[in-house]
């Protein structure tokens, strides 16, 4: 159907809202009786003669009109002199109803201009409020206030925590290497450099089964670090290949991770969003609030360098209670403010409240402490992985942050500082962290060593009796929900072996996904690739299940299974 | 419990060192946890864990059922001896009860938990604490003169039929307890039905044994005040006929968080709407019987309440659990009102849709895929 509208006021609605605004909306027009149509006519018809034909004044009028089948959608008839198109219908709207025509136009004008121009003032107002999920409260969680860590005389790396890679080495052991200096590429694409996180000598490549390289040891330089210099593109005036050019030869690359699949990003896609959340709602994470305090600089930087990256949007989320995010009041910037509790802080729970994930599209996310690596090199010119890391748990005696570099030893953070007797210390969170020894190293993306009591020891009828120390989602014999505040110094043990899967309805509790859990956790255990894909596994990462798997009473471990579930994804569609 | 824990540890030393032996872990296991929750730590993934575990999931539903199984046993003493001439004491019905329950009780366990141990050395996986409940549910749902050779083969029928074939405990498709009921049911349709719902009714004539849906469904008027029907204290099941008990360990499930409330609710929900269509229709006797007094007959609550909530062959999905519970109660009154030869409908309408839930499951998740694909051809329309 086409259809003309001669309206006098109509200028002023606007060419993009008319368009918009579509048939159905002059079809509801007339059945209201706004609208009457009083004519129609043969296609290819010359506006200007029909309109005067029917005693329009319409050179001085304005209106619309608009064309089914070519593009002439509601072109203001002053600029179109001729509408191709099958059919051609012009009515009349009288002039006292125009107004309130006036009105729902530019509404929906304003609703354009919102949805797509994202001004700072309605994505502010656009939050994310998540009733499902769970905050786990840990004893030992770590005061404000950052210590130097004692320079850590060995520093790692763990090709292990780039998931899915195959290191290359580009040195061998005794190669002297400055901070920033490239030490293997991934297999994959050799453009992409990790780097050393400072200057010595490679002492030791650690091979595990079939030569698997589990880690490359650098010994530090004793007293100072030596730079590699990097030659720094200035953001604005570069396009996005030399800015991913230089990210990848840097060793910056890695920080940029991608969904679906959460593994490090292909330098050749575009994203459509870039996704970095404000902060980490895990168990005793680090308060980046506090700990990033001082680095805005190295922010603003950091994000000016993503918003070239991609056509669409950088999407920053807020923590609903913090108002002095580092991260926050930058221009250009979607930003989201999350209520609830954790999962609140995982980057694909804010994907999925604002923009999910469609099979093809890639996500970008950094991590708002790597923020501060990337500025830092396009401040400084260096490349230096500095971390305030959160030291915390209930096996720590003074829980607080320390300043350290990635890779470094944990024992020179932990030195002095962790209790006696049986502990569990991660690299990480206790939800997703890595277990390590105390002569084991920080990971390449944590900023969190948590000590917890290690759980090895036999409860007698520990399934039946009540118990007020254990935390539990459930009320069968435990109290922890009675004491929502109370804080909990849990240990490893798993209170319960492994069991089939039994009971439902308990996933879907921690779980602020669209998404069925139990049914998604099923389908990836039975590799079924196309159910997978409809049930919504593009959206998730294996951090996603870990709450899952925190309150599993039958004590499945969700997120290997989904993990390895996004790599025979990776395989089969890529 | 030092002591006890070293002769666990010598045994478990014993099972693992010698290769003969090996198959009798699950075996060793089992007690083992019975007394002991393991040592066992985190290793990947979460390092911290929920305190809860299936054990403790089954237990609840056990100790849930503990107010229906006292009560049941001092209702089968009730129901034996006012019959009878004479006036007898609380602790003498009480103890005749128990003294026939019991032993149901004791066979259900014992042969289901061989039956159990059996596969779980044959298939070499730990033994699941499903039969904990299964063993304590079928006791209560079968006529109290119910042979004791009876049950064992029901049992057996159930654990290896309903659940072993299909993969064992959270693979079976009908509730094993069920299972058991209908086995009976269908294979000894003499001793399910008519004069066996009091202890001795079949041995001594002067015991009416009838149960008051039997009588319903006879077109007999049926006696008892409602009080009577709600307190439990009228012919029936061993653990069904109590509402007020029922109640008891519907609260436990809800409260600890075991049952879904969804399912209860909604069963609820389904039978009184079934119960007031059918009276306003009203057209025989059966139709016309007041819709709440069907709730409190019967097995329906205990149905609703034990048997409808089994989160295996229930539907997982929340919105499945709410149309499956309305369907069971809906088709639990139908069933009682239209087949009269067979009254008790619930355990029909609960293995009924039991085979359905993984249709509303289907459907319910059909809807969330449906979704998500119109945002993919959308997404896919727009590049």
């Amino acid at each position: 159907m086409v259809a003309l509208v001669r309206l006098d006021a109509c200028a002023s609605l606007g060419l993009v809202a008319a368009r918009r605004v579509g048939y159905g909306w002059l079809d509801w027009l007339h059945s209201v009786g706004l609208f009457r149509r009083t004519a129609s006519m043969g296609p290819s018809v010359r506006l200007d003669r029909c309109m005067g034909g029917l005693g329009f004044d319409w050179v001085h009028g304005s209106g619309f009109v608009s064309g089914s089948v070519s593009c002439h959608a509601f072109l203001p008839l002053h600029r179109v002199g001729m509408c191709h198109s099958d059919q051609i219908e012009i009515g009349l709207i009288s002039s006292g109803r125009v107004y309130f025509v006036l009105i729902i136009g530019k509404l929906i004008k304003f609703a354009r201009i919102f949805a797509h121009k994202s001004t700072l003032f309605f994505l502010m107002s656009k939050d994310i409020r998540l009733r499902r999920g769970l905050d786990i409260k840990l004893t030992g969680e770590s005061v404000p206030s950052i210590a130097a860590a004692p320079k850590s005389s060995v520093y790692a790396i763990t090709p292990d925590d780039f998931h899915g890679e195959t290191p290359k080495l580009l040195i061998g052991e005794g190669a002297e290497v400055k901070a920033g200096t490239p030490i293997f590429y991934p297999k994959r694409d050799a453009r992409i450099k990790v780097v050393s996180p400072v200057s010595g000598e490679v002492v030791e490549i650690q091979r595990g089964a079939r030569r698997k390289i589990m880690e490359i040891r650098i010994l530090a330089d004793r007293h100072r670090i030596d730079y590699e210099a990097l030659r720094v593109p200035v953001i604005s005036n570069s396009s996005a290949e030399a800015l991913k050019a230089f990210l990848c030869r840097s060793g910056l690359w890695p920080y940029i991770r991608q969904r679906p699949y959460a593994i490090v990003a292909n330098p050749d896609d575009e994203p459509r969003d870039i996704y970095i959340s404000s902060f980490d709602s895990h168990p005793l994470a680090p308060d980046y609030t506090f700990s990033l305090r001082d680095k805005r600089a190295e922010i603003a930087k950091a994000v000016a360098v993503l918003k070239r990256l991609t056509p669409g949007q950088v999407h920053i989320s807020l923590r609903a209670s913090d108002t002095d995010s580092p991260l926050g009041g930058m221009d250009g910037i979607a930003y989201h403010r999350v209520y609830g509790p954790h999962p609140a802080g995982n980057v694909g729970v804010q994907i999925h409240h604002t923009r999910p994930i469609n099979p093809g599209e890639k996500i970008w996310t950094i991590r708002a402490p790597d923020l501060v690596v990337i500025g830092h090199a396009f401040v400084k010119g260096v490349f230096s992985p500095e971390r305030v890391v959160a030291l915390a748990g209930a096996q720590v005696k003074h829980p607080k942050y320390y300043r350290t570099l990635a890779g470094a030893q944990i024992s020179s953070i932990t030195a002095g500082n962790v209790k006696a007797g049986g502990k569990r210390l991660i690299s990480g969170n206790p939800l997703t962290g890595t277990q390590v020894r105390e002569e084991g190293f920080l990971r390449w993306y944590h900023d969190q060593i948590t000590a917890i009591p290690e759980g090895n020891a036999y409860r007698f009828m520990g399934w039946l009796l009540p118990d007020g120390k254990r935390f539990s989602l459930s009320r069968a014999g435990f109290f922890s929900w009675l004491t929502p505040n109370k804080r909990y110094a849990l240990g490893t043990n798993t209170n319960g072996e492994h069991r089939a899967l039994v009971v439902t309805g308990l996933y879907e509790k921690v779980f602020p996904f669209d998404v069925y859990p139990m049914e998604l956790l099923k389908a990836t255990l039975t590799k079924d690739i196309d159910r997978m894909e409809k049930l919504g596994i593009y959206e998730i990462a294996p951090e996603d299940y870990a709450l899952p798997e925190f309150v599993c009473p039958s004590k499945t471990e969700c997120q290997s299974i989904i993990r390895e579930g996004l790599d025979l994804m990776i395989e089969e569609v890529g | 419990m030092k002591p006890l824990r070293k002769i666990f540890d010598a045994l478990q030393s014993k099972v693992r060192e010698n290769p003969k032996l090996h198959k009798y872990q699950p075996v060793v296991n089992a007690f083992d946890t019975i007394f002991f929750t393991p040592n066992q730590t985190t290793k990947n993934g979460v390092h911290i864990r929920d305190g809860v575990d299936l054990k403790r999931v089954m237990s609840t539903v056990v100790i849930a059922l503990i107010p229906a199984l006292l009560f049941g046993m001092y209702n089968v003493g009730y129901q034996h001896f006012t019959q009878l001439p004479g006036t007898h004491g609380f602790w003498e019905m009480f103890r005749f009860g128990a003294r026939r329950v019991l032993p149901l009780v004791i066979v259900s366990y014992t042969v289901g938990l061989t039956v159990e141990f059996t596969f779980a050395v044959l298939r070499g996986h730990e033994v699941n604490e499903g039969y904990l409940v299964t063993g304590m549910l079928i006791p209560l749902i079968v006529p109290v003169d119910l042979p004791l050779w009876m049950l064992a083969v029901s049992v057996v029928f159930a654990v290896i039929i309903g659940k072993e074939v299909f993969g064992g405990t959270g693979m079976n498709v009908l509730n094993p307890a069920l299972v058991a009921r209908g086995f009976l049911f269908f294979a000894y349709p003499t001793f399910m039905s008519g004069d066996i719902w009091v202890a001795g009714a079949t041995a001594t004539d002067a015991i009416s044994g009838e149960s008051l849906l039997g009588k319903l469904g006879l077109g007999h008027a049926v006696t008892g005040s409602a009080m009577r029907m709600f307190v439990g204290l009228i012919p029936g099941s061993v653990g069904e006929t109590s509402v007020i008990a029922i109640s008891i360990g519907a609260v436990i499930l809800i409260y600890t968080g075991v049952g879904s409330w969804r399912i209860m609710l909604s069963a609820l929900i389904g039978a009184s709407l079934m119960g007031l269509t059918f009276n306003a229709i009203g057209s025989d006797a059966l139709m016309s019987f007041p819709w709440w007094k069907h709730l409190l007959l019967g097995g329906f609550m205990f149905g609703a309440v034990f048997m409808a909530t089994d989160p295996v062959s229930a539907a997982q999905t929340t919105r499945g659990k709410w149309i499956y519970g309305f369907l069971i109660g809906l088709m639990s009154i139908l069933i009682r009102v239209f087949n009269p030869a067979y009254p008790e409908g619930v355990m029909l309408a609960i293995l009924f849709m039991n085979v359905m839930a993984p249709l509303i499951d289907h459907i319910v998740i059909a809807s969330n895929i449906k979704k998500r694909q119109l945002r993919y051809r959308s997404a896919i329309a727009n590049s």
